[in-house]
């Protein structure tokens, strides 16, 4: 008989990703997630050329209760409250994904070299992440922004230096569990350099419970952008819905929409981007993939 | 043939709580090119250790090589840096692990992994790595190998994954081959097809072949010389025929005892398994005597005086064993 090529049953990997989205898909409150997510990233991207109105400019009479000259009123000074929101998102979307980035770049910075090396390497970073995280973290961030200038940057940095403590844990525990599995060694018998085993091989090994924290951080970051804003210490130069909370808060009995609006927008937001964690938490969990 | 790879006096030492184990002690072996050895005992004799020795992957701390030589093509692998030591791995050594299902990076596309292996140590370019991976896998016998490039490891089945092992293993066409177990973790059939592929690249490439298992009959059908481990010591060597038909050693006897079919006996078919009472010593209760003593049917007070020496019992055959050398 001849010796005939088997054709493999091939499960093409957009297929992993497929599989993936069906676990995402069938989540009803990750789908609200990120149908809401959609539409703040609509907001975020094309809002001040729909809506240009300038936020800071008094357009109208100071108080204006909405529905009445504006869509959604205006403040104390006479701000359309609806142009605040629109222009406002790109610094809080901004702020949210910086400060991510920054954290997860200390994070798991942090975490990878404690849970490689172990020793007294570990011992070392994990006092340090210890530290770190029984700060107070709004009064760290506040008194981090107090001594540089509060600027955007600023601000950016001290959320990330308040909250990378889980990332590097997170990190940590996923490398001490993949770093004794059987491919770590394989690989080393092939020749891999620790850097090639750390970065190419248990970090990759190691994505899905980050991307879930990652997205998480994203809500966490904005809820501090939009607190230190509040409190007076946001970037005196961008327009954000914590900054107009605040600016607004005198006169909370007077013009209530001043400050529910933008708070209603931060809350959309942070529960867009919460569901969507959830979400991505069941469709990556390992336990539920395929072998 | 002059042998390619050579341990010399190997001893690896691992601190522990309760003091300083020798998990091997003073292991002598060779291999030649297109030969292959195979390295038998049951769990926890050494027979890995002496796998991860050669590829200098004990961990440490607590694992530690005290003493010996390590020799590939002359030049003593426990002398060189951790860089040089790199380039050998996987390239002039090459090692494939008992469970293939484990020993792939889950998240890679298996060529890629093929490849990768190629270009760390070839330095040639992405395409011609990739060229040289699908040529790899044509010759471990992966069907349509150019489109199982793109599949995962979970995409594979646990035979298919053992090859693609092993097609990474040989991608540098290694003077050495380490196969610890190899096919434990697949069924029989495939187990066959494995063995057979490894008789063949031996053939071809003329590598030498170290293949450590626990099961005789594996042992019988695909070595040509054998080492016989029992508690981090050498108890004998020869070449296979001669170790199956004349066990010198009352461990190898009774290991041999233990895989029936060996000896087929038309008349014992169905006699039951003979199993060696007792198991493994505890590494810490070793005494420098001999340490198959309180399990061996012939234990003599010679036994537990002195440490049996390796003795010759036949052309390429040597024993250490008190018993073997009164007893014939």
């Amino acid at each position: 008989m001849r010796k005939q090529e088997l054709q493999p049953a091939t499960i093409e990997p957009s297929r992993r990703f497929f599989e993936a989205w069906l676990m995402f898909a069938s989540n009803k409150a990750a789908l609200l997630g990120l149908a809401l997510g959609m539409v703040i990233a609509f907001v975020t991207i094309f809002g001040p050329t729909i809506y240009p109105t300038d936020p800071y400019e008094m357009v109208t009479s100071p108080m204006s209760p909405p529905g009445e000259e504006l869509l959604l009123g205006s403040d104390y000074l006479g701000r359309d409250i609806l142009a605040g929101i629109v222009h406002g998102a790109r610094t809080t979307v901004l702020v949210g994904f910086a400060a991510t980035m920054f954290t997860l770049i200390i994070g798991i910075t942090i975490g990878v070299l404690a849970g490689f090396y172990g020793g007294w390497v570990e011992n070392l970073l994990m006092r340090v992440t210890e530290f770190f995280q029984v700060l107070p973290g709004l009064l760290l961030a506040m008194v981090l922004v107090a001594l540089f200038s509060p600027g955007i940057l600023t601000i950016i940095f001290a959320i990330g230096v308040v909250t990378w403590t889980p990332v590097a844990r997170l990190t940590r525990a996923e490398f001490l569990k993949i770093k004794e599995r059987e491919f770590v060694m394989a690989e080393r018998a092939m020749g891999a350099t620790n850097a090639s085993i750390m970065w190419r091989v248990i970090l990759p090994n190691s994505m899905p419970p980050l991307i879930v924290a990652a997205t998480l951080g994203v809500g966490v970051a904005i809820l501090f952008e939009a607190a230190l804003s509040f409190l007076g210490l946001g970037d005196p130069n961008t327009y954000s819905w914590g900054y107009m909370i605040g600016a607004s808060r005198d006169f909370i009995w007077d013009t209530w929409w001043a400050v529910t609006f933008p708070g209603i927008a931060i809350f959309l937001t942070v529960l867009s981007i919460s569901l969507i964690g959830d979400g991505l938490n069941d469709a990556l969990n390992p336990k539920l993939r395929l072998a | 043939m002059d042998p390619v790879l050579k341990i010399e006096d190997l001893c690896v030492d691992f601190e522990t709580r309760r003091g300083l184990l020798r998990v091997l002690d003073h292991i002598n072996l060779h291999v030649a090119p297109g030969e292959s050895l195979g390295v038998v005992g049951e769990s926890g004799c050494g027979k890995s250790m002496t796998a991860l020795s050669i590829m200098r992957l004990i961990p440490s701390p607590p694992g530690r090589i005290s003493e010996g030589r390590v020799l590939l093509k002359e030049k003593n692998l426990l002398g060189i840096s951790e860089k040089q030591m790199r380039d050998v791995r996987g390239n002039e050594i090459s090692m494939i692990f008992q469970e293939p299902m484990t020993s792939l990076n889950p998240v890679f596309k298996v060529g890629m992994q093929i490849s990768e292996n190629i270009q760390r140590h070839q330095g040639v370019s992405k395409s011609e790595a990739k060229e040289r991976a699908i040529q790899m896998m044509r010759a471990v016998r992966i069907p349509a190998a150019n489109r199982r490039i793109r599949q995962y490891p979970h995409e594979l089945s646990g035979g298919m994954r053992q090859r693609v092992m092993i097609a990474m293993a040989l991608s540098c066409e290694p003077s050495v081959l380490i196969a610890d177990e190899p096919t434990t973790a697949l069924d029989v059939t495939v187990q066959a097809q494995i063995f057979d592929l490894l008789q063949d690249i031996k053939e071809r490439m003329n590598t030498a072949i170290i293949l450590i298992t626990h099961d005789m009959g594996v042992i019988a059908e695909v070595t040509q010389r054998v080492v016989v481990m029992y508690a981090g010591h050498k108890v004998e060597e020869g070449p296979v025929r001669e170790i199956i038909d004349n066990p010198r050693h009352p461990y190898t006897q009774g290991l041999i005892g233990c895989a029936p079919h060996l000896k087929a006996d038309p008349g014992q078919v169905r006699a039951a398994l003979k199993e060696i009472p007792g198991v493994v010593p505890d590494l810490s209760q070793l005494d420098g005597k001999c340490p198959f003593r309180p399990r061996c049917p012939q234990v003599m007070p010679r036994c537990s005086e002195h440490m049996p020496s390796e003795t010759k019992a036949g052309k390429d055959h040597f024993v250490a064993c008190w018993a073997a050398g009164v007893a014939r």
